[in-house]
Formats: structure tokens, sequence, C-alpha cells
């Protein structure tokens, strides 16, 4: 019992801790008050109902995106390309979001079905890249990002297909209709609920389902998979696929409950955070929720801590940084905290050569 | 006992067929050379203006790219995957940047870049060979802190001196490969030098058989006396510091730090490396390639002379690396050591 406390609670808690620390160190050498610093954060992402529902809706594409790597490193693939699924997911979310004319309760699944569904389209690629021609989905994922970086931007800019007639020179999208726009309890967005229930979703077909289990299988041993009757290509596109539909759904949601129409290049560095939530939460879907609330509490409370302090927000990133590195690097936790007992990391293993197999 | 290349035992260890002028010639190689330099001058003849633009311009532009992939190629060779370049170019642009601007001395800025990049390259190290990290999650961090940390430290506003081009007297008069070759400034003659230099000491010194072997065959490398943990620290921190020049290329170009500078060449490095099978030549013909699509897209953009959008010559380099590498399949063959930590049994 007490192992598994370690396993779970200790190491996510110290990498954090650790990461937060040497944030602060930063925030000094840069001439402000660390804890002025950290103090603006706290308020500005729990201090009030409104930036408790920022906090949510920050956390909500976060969730999804540590999900999407999560889900993948279930089948031993390493899914770096959420940024550019997200992108898709939130463009294709605003199409039908704007161009289409439905009654609510089909309007807002709709369009968060195509945009998850277009980002699978990009996972799928990968996936299927991976299992016939050998390859490496870290790098067909990188390149695919700026492919759909390139073609968000082309869809919404002057010689696009999407964009805005009445927003002169800026590229973005119409808004979308508000059929399709996802409503807010209170502070509680919607999209933050959709997220939860998509984890526990998640945690129940890797846990308790066939498909799960199967992509267990392959994640641990493709060849004893194969032998075993598991077809690994279906499972290496099925597994990629399902990764990239959840960026994409976390892109569609951004779409329809924040931005309200599709601006490009509002999520730069999503898919990356994803890796860290995905290792903070030791690829558990359930624990991907408070891990995705830590961070996106984090970026929520970035802007009041730069207004009170001139620190650039910035910093978030490379706190976040420095939590990925402890949570792979359970031994520095272990050598900085004089513990005896020994700490795994997660059982990740994707650097494993990009071209065959 | 030593390695050498005489070793047939230790020849061995790479199994790719033995390279460079010493053995046979690479044909395929030759003839899509030759068959580039007939494009350029066909187009010399039909526009000796736009030609000789678009020709600079891509030796410019490959430059970085050049330097970036063999910080990979030095990296995997000697068994460690490096997707962190683009977090090293960063950093080294901007310790460059802002040394050099603090010091107003370039000299300073260089060693700079060189020093900070190369710290980056030992921590990839060490995190892959003292901590056994998964090597793709210290490369992300390297990204992560390296474009979160260049940007909470950047300072709006600062100059450094010009990197002005050092024209070659007497050859820079002459026509097209004047402009194309001899007017640059002195981070790309530098990426040339590091295609020979790596290409050299790859295939033709102790240190590379030695390198190559512990990228390949650890086991077999650490059984004849090779320090494979030494080696790696060492190579990660040379290569490192080649990112570190990929930095200083891009200030060349752009003339002052700004965030996020690099833009994905970091990315593009990596899969010009792969393109280029590993190999300094190919690298630098990978980064020619590379650098004709955005030099050729930047004078479109220019001339505003095409109705394509740019967002779609943005597409190509990233669609044909994807092309690429699904065309090569299994043959494209990285390092068999790459990626995995060494286990001494």
């Amino acid at each position: 019992m007490l192992s598994a406390w370690r396993q779970w609670v200790l190491l996510p808690v110290m990498a954090v801790v650790i990461g937060l620390a040497g944030g602060a160190l930063l925030i000094l050498v840069s001439g402000d008050n660390p804890v002025t610093a950290y103090g603006g954060m706290l308020q500005g992402s729990f201090g009030s109902s409104d930036a408790i529902g920022r906090t949510l809706e920050k956390a909500t594409p976060l969730i999804l995106a540590g999900l999407a790597v999560a889900f993948a490193f279930k089948a031993g693939l390493f899914n770096i390309g959420g940024q550019g699924q997200l992108l898709v997911g939130a463009a294709f979310a605003a199409w039908i979001g704007f161009d289409v004319n439905l009654p609510t309760v089909l309007h807002i699944p709709l369009a968060l079905v195509v945009g998850g569904l277009f980002g699978a389209l990009l996972g799928a690629l990968a996936g299927l890249l991976k299992a016939t021609r050998g390859t490496h989905e870290v790098i067909s994922t990188i390149m695919l990002n700026f492919v759909a970086a390139n073609l968000t931007d082309w869809l919404v800019s002057r010689d696009g297909p999407w964009k805005d007639s009445a927003s002169g020179a800026v590229a973005r999208s119409p808004a979308v209709l508000p059929s399709a726009a996802l409503p807010r309890w209170g502070p509680l967005p919607t999209g933050f609920l959709v997220a939860v229930a998509v984890a526990a979703a998640i945690w129940w077909v890797v846990n308790r389902s066939v498909l799960g289990f199967e992509i267990s299988t392959v994640g641990h041993n493709a060849k004893a998979a194969a032998y075993a009757g598991i077809s690994v290509t279906r499972i290496t596109v099925l597994a990629m696929a399902i990764s990239a539909f959840l960026a994409g759904l976390g892109g569609a949601i951004q779409t329809q409950g924040v931005n309200g129409r599709f601006e490009p290049g509002f999520n730069s560095g999503l898919g990356f955070d994803g890796i860290t939530i995905a290792l903070l939460a030791r690829t558990n879907p359930l624990a991907v929720v408070p891990a995705g609330l830590l961070i996106g509490a984090m970026n929520a409370g970035s802007t009041l801590m730069q207004s009170r302090t001139d620190v650039q927000p910035e910093i978030i990133s490379v706190i976040q940084g420095f939590i990925l590195f402890l949570v792979a690097a359970p031994s520095v936790v272990r050598w900085l905290l004089r513990l005896r007992q020994d700490l795994d990391a997660p059982a990740v293993d994707l650097a494993s050569g990009w071209g065959g197999s | 006992m030593t390695l050498t290349d005489a070793d047939p035992a230790a020849r061995s260890t790479d199994p790719r067929p033995a390279e460079g002028w010493t053995s046979r010639l690479d044909w395929k190689a030759l003839a899509f050379t030759a068959a580039a330099v007939i494009v350029v001058l066909v187009a010399y003849r039909w526009d000796s203006t736009q030609t000789t633009a678009v020709s600079a311009r891509t030796v410019r532009e490959a430059s970085p790219l050049i330097l970036g992939a063999l910080c990979g190629l030095i990296g995997e060779r000697s068994g460690i995957i490096n997707i962190g370049i683009e977090g090293q170019m960063l950093m080294g642009a901007f310790s460059g940047f802002m040394a050099a601007s603090y010091s107003q001395s370039l000299l300073v800025g260089v060693v700079a870049a060189i020093v900070v990049s190369g710290l980056t390259g030992l921590f990839l190290a060490w995190a892959a060979v003292a901590l056994r990290m998964d090597q793709i999650i210290a490369g992300t961090v390297i990204n992560i802190v390296g474009a979160g940390a260049t940007s909470f430290f950047y300072i709006a506003g600062r100059t450094m001196p010009r990197i002005s081009n050092w024209a070659v007297p007497g050859l820079d008069q002459l026509p097209l490969v004047g402009r194309a070759l001899f007017n640059h400034g002195p981070l790309t003659y530098t990426a040339a030098l590091a295609v020979l230099v790596v290409h050299v000491a790859l295939f033709h010194t102790r240190w590379g058989l030695r390198t190559r072997a512990v990228g390949e065959h650890p086991g077999a490398a650490d059984t004849v006396g090779v320090n494979i943990v030494r080696l790696r620290y060492v190579n990660l921190s040379i290569a490192g510091s080649l990112a570190g020049l990929a930095g200083l290329a891009l200030l060349q170009s752009a003339g002052a730090f700004d965030r996020g500078m690099t833009a994905g060449r970091g990315f593009i490095a990596l899969a010009v490396m792969i393109f280029g099978r590993w190999r300094p030549t190919g690298v630098l013909g990978a980064a020619l390639l590379f650098g004709l699509f955005n030099a050729v897209q930047a004078q479109l953009q220019f001339k505003q002379a095409l109705s394509i959008p740019p967002q779609f010559f943005g597409m190509i380099p990233f669609v044909l690396t994807i092309v690429v590498l699904a065309a090569a399949g299994l043959k494209a063959r990285p390092p068999a050591a790459a990626g995995r930590p060494y286990d001494p049994e």
C-alpha cells in the first residue's frame, strides 16, 4: 500500500512542488517576487467563481490532449501530434457550427463529433503509415502538425473558403450559430463535463473492454499480440485514430465553448502540454483530469500573475518542462528527497528508432 | 585493444557499405547532383537574375538545417535519438544573441551559443545514459524548456552587432556561383565545412568508427574496450554545439532574436537527417532541397507571381518528408541502437 501511495501520489506531487520551486528560482533571478507571483497565479485560478470557470475552461482541452497522449501510450505509440489534431478539430467544428442549421440537440453533438473525426483522420493516417510502412509516428505526427497548422490557416485566410467576410484583415471564421454553442452552468462550462465523461469512458475502454485489452497487448508486445491473432495494423490505426479523435474533440470544444469561432494559433503548445499531463497522470485516464486541472489552473492564473508582477506567462511552460523532466526521471526526485525506496517511472518505451521496425 | 579502421572485426559492426572516396563511388548521388546542376544551369539561361537570387537564398536557408541535422545525426550515430534540436537551436540563438548584445562582440555571442547548446546536448546524454529516461521525452523536455525559457527571459528591443557577409575575393565576381556560393555570412561557410568535417570524422577516423559502433552495436564496442558512456556524453555535447551554430545561422539571417524564431526548423532538421539517410553528404543534399522550397516560396510571395496560397507552399517540406519516409518504408534504417539505453550484462 505504502509503495502504491508513493508511486501514485508522492512522485507526481513532488514533481509539481520541485517544478514550482524551480520556477520560483527563475522568477527570483529575473528580479520579481515569487510569492507575489504565485499568489497572483493562485488567485487568478481559484480566487473567484470567474477564476474557477476560467481554470475549468483552460483545463478542458488540456485534459483531452492529455487523454490523447495517454491513450496512445497504451498501444506503445507516441502521439505528439495533438497540436495539429486539435487545430483541425477546432476548424471543422467551426465549419459545422456556422455553416449548418440544426436544432441545438443535434447541432452541438454533430459539430463536436465532426471536429473529433477530422482530428482522427490525421491520427489514422499516422497509424496507417506506422503499421504498413514503418514510418515512426513521432516523425509523422510532428510533420502533420505543420500540415494542419498551414491547412487551417489557409481555410480562414484571405484566399480560404471559411473566411469571415466581416472581419477585414483578421483571419478567422464566422461565429458559430447559437445552436452549436456549448452553454455554461454558472462557472461550469459544459465542455469540461464532456471532458470528464470522456476521461471516464476512456478509462473503461482501456481497463474493461476487449479493445482495451487488445491495445495493451499490442503495446506490451506486438509480436506476441500478432501471434495471438490480434491484427496489429488494425489496433495501431484504431489506437491512433481514437487518440487523435480526443485531441480533435478538445479543439471542437474550444471552438464551441470558448472562442465561439475558429481563429488560427490559439493553441500553441497544447499538444506538448498533453505529454506532461499524461505522464503526470502516469497514463491513467482518470488521473488525467486532476493533472489537466493543475496545468489549466497555472495557465488561467498566469494573466493575473503577469499584471501583478511583470512575470511573463511563459514561466508556465518552463515549470511544465521541469515537471515533465521530474516525472520521467524519478531517480532525480528520489535523490533530491533522499528517499530510500525506488520510484518507478511510468512504463513508456517509445524511442526505438525512426524508420523500419 | 584499439579499434582502427583496418580492424575487420570492428568494421563489421556497421552493416552499411563502407563509404567515402576511398571506396566505391555513390553513383546515385552523383547522378542526382549532375541533374541538379543541369537544372540550375537551364534555369540560369532562362532567367539569370531570378535563378541567382533563388540559388543564393537556397544556400542561406539550408545552412541552419544542415547544422541542425548534423546535430541529430551525431546523436543517432552514437545511439541517442534527439528530437530536442528545435529547443537547442532556440537556446543557442537566444544565448548567442543576448551575449553578443550585452558585450557588443560577436565572438562572445558565438562562444555563448556553443557553450549553452553544448550543455543542452550534455543534458540529453545525461538523461538518456545516467537516468535512462525515454529519449523522446528527454527531447520534449528540451523543446518545452527551450521555448519557455527563451520567451521568459526575452527582452524586446535589444540589438546585436550585424553578422556581415564574407565575400570571397575574386570568386564572388563569378556569374551565378559568385552570389550563390561565395558571398554569404560566416555561418553558411561553417555549415558547408561542418558537412565535410563530420563526413571525414565519421567515416575516416577512429572516433568515427567507435561512434558508429556504439550506435549500431554497443555490446560489441564495449567488448573491445570503447567507453560507451564517455563517448555518448562527448558526442552529444559536440552535437549540441552544432545546434547552437544552427541558432547562430538563424541570427545571421534575421539580425536579431525573436520568440520562437526557429519556427519548426529544428523538426525539419530531423526530417533532413532521415531524408539524408543518416549521412552528412545526404544531409547536405536534403537540406538544399528543403532550402530550395523555402527560397522558391519566398521568391513567389515577393513577386506575387503565382496564385497558390503561401500556406500550401509552407506545407510542402512536411508533406514531402512524410511521403519520402513512407516511400522509403522499411529501407530507411536508423542506427540500430538509437533510442535504447545501453545495458552492460
